[in-house]
């Protein structure tokens, strides 16, 4: 044990009781300091498993350091920091704590020593982040929350069900290589795979991210994806199944973010098809294609943070996130619109911007471990993602036709988040040497190539040349207030639609039921009155001598039968 | 544009700037291909034992590959609206 160091995730939980006893710029100054606390605590970190404990007979590790673990933990904290310059003007002490427990959360899973602390982060993860939701205090973030919340305890479930099978299976309660051997290596790849947003996993994420507050998607795309990430590289590399979701990944959503109207909601499409890059290099799980997954999650956590900031500011200043509603902001916010382009060059992999120099080492292990076709299908998206958002994003919110909304520029803290993102953005895209020495191999690629630079830009103007065809020539389709289905339609349309016709069947049927016994209970009651009622034949009083008569036949009767 | 009145005239007000903006995007584009002819790309050593030719060292690839991607990313989304678009309200009707 080091004595100078404190577990990462216990600063965040101890500055949450800080918050709570402070008010003002104190309590912001608190804030502040967490992530800077925390920061300085990681960088004295040595490799090695720390806070050992024994729970059950069980020998559990509460904090594992190393390499890939302190990528992750050098991020989450940059993310934490710059999340929290940005909410800087919110005075909402439910968002404030929601989202450093969240960043704790997200801290101790990715230190975690083995599963059960794994597990015990995953579902405070799920928990804290659902209040930045639900703080936009409106109907439908309640609704989506709910839904949001189902679906993460289901993925804890699923992870505790598999680390039970697994002990059971191995009795390792080891966080190393899993790979898809057994029932309880599937229950924890799809426990992975639901925070990590696989086909069909997915609609949490399009579904709730849109509905959270303006400075809390900058936290929900922070953290939760990347915490998956982290678990997906450590748990299955080189797992081929997940060079083939990986490459779903980065193509379906892209058709849904041309089509998509709320400029979140795009992000949170175009959010899915960043983290199939990752997914991807992490099934393919060389030594490059590890190191493009996460080093892709690092700058992925940047850039996307930085657009999620930028539609953030416009939804802050002007109440609207609608394609439709939106255009011409340029003439208000010139600088959030500069911010905003800032983070499409990286996203969309211009040289220079951060994209370029994760994305990349992803497709050429792909091509150099023999998946052509994956390849190609890298290449459509990444074409595809410069298309909705490299150039949509920006496009249909601060330029497009004038929407006649004049507002002011984004607060300065708002700004100032920006600009830290995207001067690391550019950091990153300009020096990625400094980021490649964190990565958890040593790397052996170089970006800066003339071949790869010309192929990338020649890719990247020919798409905005398609792009400004289909625009001048009336192709493109326009922004429409609309709902698109997706795989969401199974629980939010079908489910209610299938639960109302066989509640309604069943009303049907007990009526039917009831009204039946009813009825026969009616006779019932109608024959007994006609004998036992007072005018009935066997309530009748009969005197004496009838009864002695009756008494008379009866054995007169019993002497006939006898006699014959 | 409906500008406010008053307001001072921003860049692309004109659209004289707009088309200049333009133009300059094409001749960039133009410079690309040419220098696609001229610089020699080296080629992913793979592509020869993969499919026996390399896709990547067609004359332009990245380009066409760019341009033709996306014209059939709107294409097939358009499509794909006229399946999965519904009103905006789709969900919230609870009946």
């Amino acid at each position: 044990m080091i004595a100078s160091s404190t577990p990462p995730f216990a600063i965040f939980f101890a500055g949450v009781l800080v918050v709570l006893l402070t008010r003002g710029w104190w309590r912001n100054a608190v804030l502040l300091a967490i992530p800077v606390i925390g920061g300085i605590n990681i960088l004295g970190l040595d490799h090695g498993s720390f806070w050992n404990f024994s729970l059950f007979g069980q020998a559990l590790t509460l904090v594992r350091v190393d390499k890939l673990s302190l990528l992750f933990g050098y991020l989450f904290h940059i993310a934490a920091f710059i999340g929290i310059v940005y909410a800087l003007h919110v005075r909402d002490p439910v968002q404030q704590v929601a989202a450093l427990l969240y960043a704790g959360g997200a801290l101790g899973a990715v230190f975690a020593g083995d599963l059960v602390v794994l597990f015990v982060f995953w579902e405070i993860l799920a928990v804290s982040s659902v209040f930045l939701i639900w703080a936009r205090r409106t109907e439908r973030s309640y609704a989506a929350g709910m839904r949001y919340l189902i679906v993460q305890v289901l993925s804890g479930v699923l992870l505790l069900a598999g680390l039970l099978v697994r002990v059971h299976e191995t009795g390792s309660l080891a966080f190393g290589a899993i790979g898809l051997g057994g029932l309880g290596a599937w229950l924890i790849f799809f426990a992975f795979g639901i925070k990590c947003a696989f086909p069909a996993l997915h609609n949490w994420l399009t579904d709730a991210y849109p509905e959270a507050t303006p400075t809390g998607t900058v936290f929900l795309s922070a953290f939760t994806t990347k915490v998956a990430v982290y678990a997906l590289a450590r748990g299955y590399p080189g797992t081929e199944l997940l060079v083939y979701i990986g490459a779903v990944m980065t193509m379906f959503p892209i058709f849904y973010a041309v089509i998509e109207n709320d400029l979140r909601r795009v992000l949170a499409y175009s959010m899915i098809n960043q983290i199939g890059f990752m997914v991807c290099g992490i099934g393919i799980g060389t030594e490059m294609a590890i190191n493009g997954a996460v080093s892709h999650a690092f700058n992925d956590v940047i850039f996307k943070g930085l657009l999620f900031m930028s539609m953030g500011a416009v939804l802050f200043r002007t109440g609207k996130m609608n394609g439709s509603d939106l255009g011409g902001l340029y003439k208000s916010m010139p600088l959030t619109t500069g911010l905003c382009i800032v983070g499409a060059a990286s996203i969309s992999a211009f040289p220079l911007f951060s994209g370029f120099v994760s994305k990349s080492m992803v497709m050429v292990a792909a091509l150099d471990q023999g998946h052509p076709i994956v390849w190609l299908a890298l290449l459509f998206a990444s074409a595809g993602v410069f298309h909705h958002a490299g150039i949509k994003i920006p496009f249909f919110a601060f330029f497009a036709h004038d929407s006649g909304i004049r507002t002011q520029e984004a607060p300065w803290n708002m700004l100032l988040a920006m600009g830290l993102a995207a001067a690391l953005c550019i950091f990153n895209g300009s020096f990625p040497w400094v980021l490649y020495s964190l990565l958890p191999f040593p790397v052996n690629y170089a970006p800066f190539d003339g071949s790869h630079v010309l192929a990338q830009a020649q890719l990247l103007f020919f798409s905005a040349l398609a792009f400004c065809w289909l625009k001048l020539s009336g192709i493109y389709p326009p922004e429409l207030r609309s709902v698109n289905i997706d795989a969401e339609w199974s629980y939010r349309k079908a489910a209610p639609v299938m639960i109302g016709f066989l509640r309604r069947q069943y009303e049907a049927l007990s009526t039917l039921v009831s009204a039946t016994v009813e009825r026969v209970l009616e006779r019932l009651l109608v024959v007994i009155f006609h004998y036992h009622g007072p005018q009935g034949l066997l309530a009748r009083t009969w005197p004496i001598g009838g009864g002695a008569v009756l008494v008379l036949a009866m054995l007169g009767g019993f002497l006939l039968i006898y006699f014959i | 544009m409906d500008d406010k009145p008053g307001e001072k005239k921003h860049v692309f007000d004109d659209p004289r700037n707009i088309r200049t903006l333009l133009r300059v995007f094409y001749v960039l584009c133009i410079l690309l291909a040419v220098l696609d002819v001229v610089y020699h790309r080296h080629i992913g050593y793979a592509w020869e034992t993969l499919v026996g030719f390399s896709l990547e060292g067609i004359p332009g690839f990245y380009a066409i590959y760019g341009f033709v991607a996306c014209v059939l990313l709107v294409l097939i989304a358009k499509e794909i609206r006229k399946v999965l678009m519904r009103d905006e309200d789709y969900y919230d009707d609870r009946k």
